[in-house]
């Protein structure tokens, strides 16, 4: 029967055609309102590293106590000293310290002319931890780290600007004055949000360029391009005594198998602590803290608060369009009582009323899904005016949009129809077959 | 086939209460071409769309086919309806989008019977009715007759054992309701039991029994005082 329904449902399309259209209308720009404003909340809120963002922590220890901390929380990356004792310590599986960078490069054609690029100084355990997919090369291991090597890894993206996209595995690259050697060349990965990032950025500014061995980093005096948060009064003078300062500015993170690992790794982290204050570094007693992916990005509000308050607007204004779909399909339904009447004479059940009126709000869901996504395509080149630039163009159309954009308007205008197919199912055979 | 014992029919409002049927009795045998007759009002109708199981009685009991129907469910109503009525109206009730075939296809859609046999009964009902040649046309490209051909043959199409017809030939010029009568004849002829509701004494004159319906009763013209001039009168007309 479900095809016979169908068939009715394609044919009643045809039927009451202005009827149809301000349905479908209604839907379609219900539903595409919606599917924008969701494409933007989903870029900014979802999980950038779901198969492993239970295992990746962010470690937090309170360097400057509670007169200076963030309203009680730890500061959200190290200072140097601490972030080296952690290093060495080698308490989790894996850890990473990172900070950005900004340098400068000229591509190997000729006539180019210099072009500035950022990146990450990060430890070996970097790529392992995130699953930074390659398409040349590897990173580089943590015996490199400890010889402090020149090496660096270029993004896809940047390896095109200066090497046209050929494997620049072993070549050298001079970035600000300084040569590197090229270990591998990371295919596109730009994780959104960019977790490991988003205390110094918004974690959704422009992708790296490259990423290059931390100490050797530290080595050349490299600059923190990122966030620096220093307390009290600043009074180092040079490199070596920023090294000291109470100034946070290195992203550590660690990989912990299991939940008893990051319990231990919390203790250890208490242990450390009370280590510091033994030894005077810390006048107050043990406050850490131990984030994964989920909790990090939510303590760190990444997500928008404008996308989360358009989405919903969008949503009210889809309700509201499916309010009127209801008192339309209802007109539209009802206008057809003697014909239920004549079904029902021939033998159909109130079931199979039910069905053939819900196929029908179905295929009516199907045709606004469909403007619904003709809209939502056109509708992302607008994103920009309602978003930042570079949340805006997180904002695009794939195939599990489309699937969700038809999906979303079948079961909304379904729902919408429940009412409606009800009410015409109730229609007494008797009576409309007598007023005729 | 069809027994009606002591049923009533009466609706509601807050006010007052209406009796459509009172104390209603009826039997229609098997086979038989029974015509209803009775003034605007009477409850004819009403016997009807009780009869087909299209709507409930308040009282009394109601065999169709030696089921006793009042207990039963709207599926099972359903299924009775859709097996063994078959329903033809004054207004035709063709769905005006849906061209011949498919009209006379919706009851076998209900009995989940397969396309080809769909097609089968679908054309030798046409084929039967005289519009085998008509099965893509859409009824309003057809005359009032063809349209209640039309419907005898979407009755017809699922076999039934009781045919179901209300002023059938209401809304036909002279010479089209003799051709759709002559084709209900025929069907009797053939064994079906028809149950015809009408206004016309010519037409109830072609039944082979009549039921005279008075403030929903069936009443007995011939016997009845109150009404025996006239019935002698009508009968004379008939006859004249």
């Amino acid at each position: 029967m479900f095809g016979y329904y169908i068939q009715l449902g394609l044919r009643s399309l045809r039927r009451n055609p202005m009827l149809t259209a301000l349905m479908v209308m209604a839907i379609g720009f219900g539903v595409a309102a919606s599917m924008i404003t969701y494409s933007v909340f989903r870029a900014v809120s979802g999980n950038p590293i779901p198969e492993k963002s239970s295992q990746l922590f962010v470690p937090q220890i309170d360097s400057w106590g509670p007169g200076q901390n963030e309203k009680g929380e730890p500061p959200g990356a190290f200072n140097y000293v601490d972030a080296m004792a952690l290093m060495r310590a080698h308490q989790a599986s894996r850890m990473a310290l990172i900070y950005k960078v900004m340098l400068s490069t000229v591509p190997h054609d000729a006539n180019s002319v210099p072009v500035s690029a950022q990146g990450f100084a990060v430890t070996s355990d970097f790529f392992p931890m995130f699953d930074v997919p390659f398409l040349y090369g590897n990173g580089w291991n943590a015996a490199e780290d400890n010889n402090r090597a020149a090496d660096i890894v270029l993004t896809a993206e940047f390896n095109q600007r200066v090497f046209g996209g050929a494997n620049s595995v072993g070549k050298n690259i001079t970035l600000s004055g300084h040569d590197y050697r090229v270990v591998g060349v990371a295919r596109h990965w730009d994780p959104s949000p960019r977790f490991y990032d988003v205390w110094a950025e918004d974690g959704f500014d422009n992708q790296p360029d490259f990423y290059l061995l931390l100490n050797r980093a530290l080595d050349l005096h490299t600059d923190n391009a990122g966030r620096n948060s220093c307390r009290g009064t600043i009074s180092y003078n040079g490199w070596d005594e920023y090294l000291q300062s109470n100034c946070v500015w290195l992203m550590p993170w660690v990989e912990l198998d299991t939940a008893s690992d990051a319990a231990r790794y919390l203790r250890f982290l208490e242990s450390y602590s009370v280590e510091q204050q033994r030894a005077g570094r810390y006048g107050w007693k043990p406050n850490v803290r131990l984030r994964d992916v989920t909790d990090w990005l939510e303590y760190r509000e990444v997500v928008p608060p404008e996308s989360r308050i358009s989405l919903v607007v969008a949503v009210c204004f889809f309700f509201i369009c499916l309010v009127n779909t209801v008192g339309l399909l209802l007109a539209k339904f009802m206008r057809r009582a003697g014909e239920i009447g004549v079904r029902r004479a021939l033998g159909a059940t109130r079931h199979e009323i039910y069905a053939q009126y819900l196929v029908e709000a179905a295929a009516i869901g199907l045709a606004g899904g469909a403007l619904g996504l003709l809209l939502t395509v056109v509708g992302m080149s607008g994103v920009g005016l309602l978003f930042a630039p570079e949340i805006a163009r997180l904002a695009h159309v794939d195939l599990s949009l489309v699937g969700l954009t038809l999906v979303a308007a079948i079961v909304a205008t379904v729902a919408a129809a429940f009412y409606p197919a009800w009410r015409a199912a109730q229609v007494q055979p008797a009576w409309q077959l007598k007023s005729n | 086939m069809l027994k009606m014992t002591h049923l009533s029919k009466v609706y509601r409002t807050e006010v007052v209460e209406t009796y459509a049927l009172r104390d209603f009795n009826i039997d229609v045998k098997e086979g038989e071409f029974v015509a209803v007759t009775g003034p605007s009002g009477s409850g004819k109708t009403t016997f009807l769309t009780i009869a087909g199981l299209l709507e409930t009685f308040t009282g009394g009991e109601y065999h169709l086919d030696g089921v006793e129907v009042s207990h039963l469910d709207d599926n099972a109503r359903s299924k009775i309806r859709n097996e063994k009525i078959g329903f033809i109206f004054q207004a035709f009730n063709l769905i005006p989008d849906l061209n011949v075939f498919d009209n006379v296809e919706v009851p076998l859609r209900y009995r989940g019977m397969k396309a080809p046999e769909r097609k089968e009964r679908i054309m030798g009902a046409l084929e039967r009715v005289g519009l085998a040649s008509r099965a893509k046309h859409y009824p309003a490209e057809l005359s009032g007759g063809q349209q209640q051909r039309v419907a005898i043959a979407r009755a017809l199409a699922g076999s039934p054992r009781l045919l179901l017809a209300d002023e059938p030939t209401g809304n036909l010029d002279t010479q089209m309701a003799r051709g759709v009568l002559e084709l209900l004849e025929e069907i009797h002829r053939e064994g079906a039991t028809i149950v015809m509701v009408t206004h016309d004494p010519e037409l109830a004159a072609r039944a082979q029994r009549n039921v005279h319906i008075i403030d929903g009763q069936v009443v007995d013209l011939a016997e009845d005082p109150r009404f025996h001039t006239a019935y002698v009168a009508a009968a004379g007309q008939v006859r004249g």
